[in-house]
């Protein structure tokens, strides 16, 4: 523009203008897919691309798991490829076999015990993991108090009560698999945490302690603490208290897990600002309270995606435990697949993907919960 | 107004004494051979450049700091490494932070209340109406539910001076209580010191604020280079400074 009258520099509104409704390729369908599918060139062939690779991985698998699958059966041999006739998974064999990868060897009388115990377990970490459940105070005591004594009872047996003993021998699949990852993040947590304050402590011996033991765990594989448990503690304890061969396991992934812990709390711990520690000194607040009431619960708050995600290991490498002689989970569908009445070409592919199911519907269920309580803390924060 | 007769301070006695204090940072001297003496119900402005020590100092009177020589006492009790001691001298002394230091996770309420519970074994019901009490005095009763991240600087600030007298100390210590807040948020704290001054509260402050100074200091340090340059009265400190660090800082900082 080459003139400027006074009229062009001053504006005032006279009428408001017009608010209109957002075009179609804005909202709705057409509008996501070309923001998110079309909006180039490169992005449309990255679609189509995506596409078809989706389809050529997933149409077999669908083909095989559910298309072709022999749902039920009274005879094994249904499972059997015919002439003419295509075979996918064999899910009659993972429906007999069902009770056994549950309870593993349970007596089937007894079995109604683990039930109990699973509901009593589901109950529990509903109240835990559900953060605005009244009276927490009263579900805390409930879970970790009433819940590992009324199982310990339940599970083992007291015959005082008419409960018959069951040898840990006998426990078996989900049962165990259960067992191991609850006992091991419900007791690690709280170990893993101490050692973490311990590899603060100003105490040298308390923090030499804490870094040899984080330290030696954590350059061991899981196998070894596994077998280093089995081994050598019952050397540790006079013979007629030997402990038993599944705690045994247990105390090994315990300690296994702790390490671990204690490096995820830590990184917690070091994101506390100092203020914050020198704010409650200035109160008078001794070591234990200040860590307790100032220091854990922002710590473990900002740390809660990461102990989840070492939880979700922490499941899967139960399946370690068949390594001294426990039969986890996995290790019923590795014993089952091997029967001969169930052999076929489809038998184990179909115990694995089973596998494969049900430990990843456990751990995608925990890493949802992760993220929504990641994201309860992100709102939090914004506060 | 900074005239201690018409106070109802305690008599007599010393609320802080400090001889001889040495302090190193690594090989660094950061305060050196400190002597001062702070009666009950004086108010005492320390001021000086950044790094001058002034902050350290504080520190060291409850002991967020440990020193390497000298001693200091506090309400006649001798500072030392011993927890205990350490804790009975923490409950004497209230701090306010340059950063606030509220605990985000807890309400306004709960943050009061904290150490008046776990410290004083105080019952809730009491410690509650004390934290109210405090809440009010500094003019933010309506929020005491709220998290410190909900409040302004100003409030925080506030918040944490009515969190410190919850406790009842005996002398109250300031860092900087104005130095992270907006501009316009300086004057309501300030405010609520003058007023917390006017009680006959022990006050230490660490602050640039010389109007502050002016108005309620019964005495001004000027501390350079970890050491104790001058101390004065607000008159004279100002008007006619004795040292010639003191003068150049003043004709820096008053244009």
């Amino acid at each position: 523009m080459t003139v400027t009258s006074a009229e062009d520099m001053v504006f005032v509104q006279r009428v408001p203008a017009k608010v209109l409704p957002p075009p179609v390729t804005q909202v709705g369908a057409i509008g996501w897919a070309r923001t998110n599918l079309f909006s180039s060139i490169r992005s449309t062939v990255l679609t189509f691309f995506t596409a078809g690779v989706l389809v050529w991985i997933a149409v077999p698998i669908i083909q095989f798991l559910l298309i072709d699958a022999v749902w039920s059966a009274k005879d094994p041999t249904a499972c059997l490829p015919r002439e003419g006739h295509e075979v996918g998974a064999c899910w009659a064999f993972i429906h007999e076999r069902i009770g056994y990868f549950t309870y593993g060897s349970y007596p089937p009388a007894e079995r109604w015990r683990v039930n109990l115990f699973f509901l009593l377990l589901a109950f529990g970490s509903g109240l835990m993991l559900w953060l605005d459940a009244p009276r927490r105070g009263l579900g805390a005591v409930y879970f970790f108090v009433v819940l590992p004594v009324v199982s310990y009872i339940l599970l083992s047996g007291w015959p005082l009560i008419g409960l018959p003993r069951v040898e840990t021998d006998l426990w078996g699949g989900m049962l165990v698999t259960i067992v191991v990852a609850t006992v091991g993040i419900v007791v690690s947590l709280p170990i893993g945490i101490l050692l973490a304050l311990g590899r603060q402590s100003n105490m040298l011996a308390v923090r030499f302690l804490s870094i040899t033991f984080i330290e030696f765990v954590r350059g061991v594989p899981l196998i070894t603490v596994l077998f280093m448990a089995s081994v050598m503690l019952p050397l540790f304890v006079p013979p007629e208290f030997s402990p038993d061969k599944l705690l045994r396991a247990l105390v090994g992934m315990v300690i296994f897990a702790a390490a671990y812990q204690a490096e995820v709390v830590r990184a917690g711990l070091e994101g506390i600002p100092q203020g914050q520690i020198e704010a409650a000194k200035a109160l008078g607040l001794r070591y234990w309270r200040l860590n307790s009431s100032i220091v854990l619960p922002q710590a473990l708050r900002i740390t809660i995606p990461n102990i989840v995600n070492s939880f979700i290991a922490l499941f899967k490498d139960t399946s370690l435990v068949f390594f001294v002689g426990i039969f986890d989970f996995l290790k019923t569908i590795e014993v089952a697949r091997l029967d001969p009445k169930w052999s076929g070409p489809n038998t184990s592919l179909t115990g694995y993907a089973f596998a494969a199911i049900v430990y990843f519907f456990c751990c995608y269920l925990m890493a949802s919960y992760a993220e929504s309580v990641e994201r309860r803390l992100g709102r939090a924060d914004r506060r | 107004m900074a005239d201690i007769e018409n106070q109802h301070a305690e008599p007599g006695g010393n609320a802080v004494e400090i001889a001889g204090l040495y302090k190193w940072f690594g090989t660094f001297n950061v305060l050196v051979d400190v002597n001062l003496t702070i009666k009950r119900g004086e108010r005492v402005v320390v001021c000086g450049p950044s790094g001058s020590g002034k902050s350290t100092l504080i520190r060291c009177v409850n002991a967020l700091e440990d020193y390497q020589r000298g001693k200091i006492f506090v309400n006649g009790m001798e500072l030392s490494t011993n927890l205990k001691r350490i804790d009975e001298v923490r409950r004497e002394v209230g701090m306010v932070f340059q950063q606030f230091n509220l605990f985000p996770h807890l309400t306004v309420m709960e943050n009061c209340t904290l150490a008046p519970i776990h410290v004083r074994k105080m019952p809730k019901r009491e410690a509650d109406a004390l934290a109210k009490k405090y809440l009010a005095r500094v003019k933010i009763p309506e929020q005491a539910d709220k998290y410190p991240g909900q409040l302004s600087g100003g409030q925080q600030q506030r918040v944490a001076i009515a969190r410190a007298l919850c406790m009842n100390p005996r002398i109250m210590m300031f860092d900087e209580p104005t130095s992270a807040l907006d501009p316009e948020m300086v004057k309501e704290v300030l405010d609520t010191m003058v007023e917390l001054a006017n009680d006959g509260t022990t006050m230490v402050v660490v602050t640039h604020e010389m109007g502050f100074a002016r108005q309620v200091a019964d005495r001004i340090v000027f501390m350079d280079a970890g050491q104790i340059v001058e101390i004065n009265t607000p008159q004279e400190f100002f008007s006619n400074p004795q040292h010639e660090r003191t003068r150049l800082f003043l004709s820096q900082i008053l244009k």
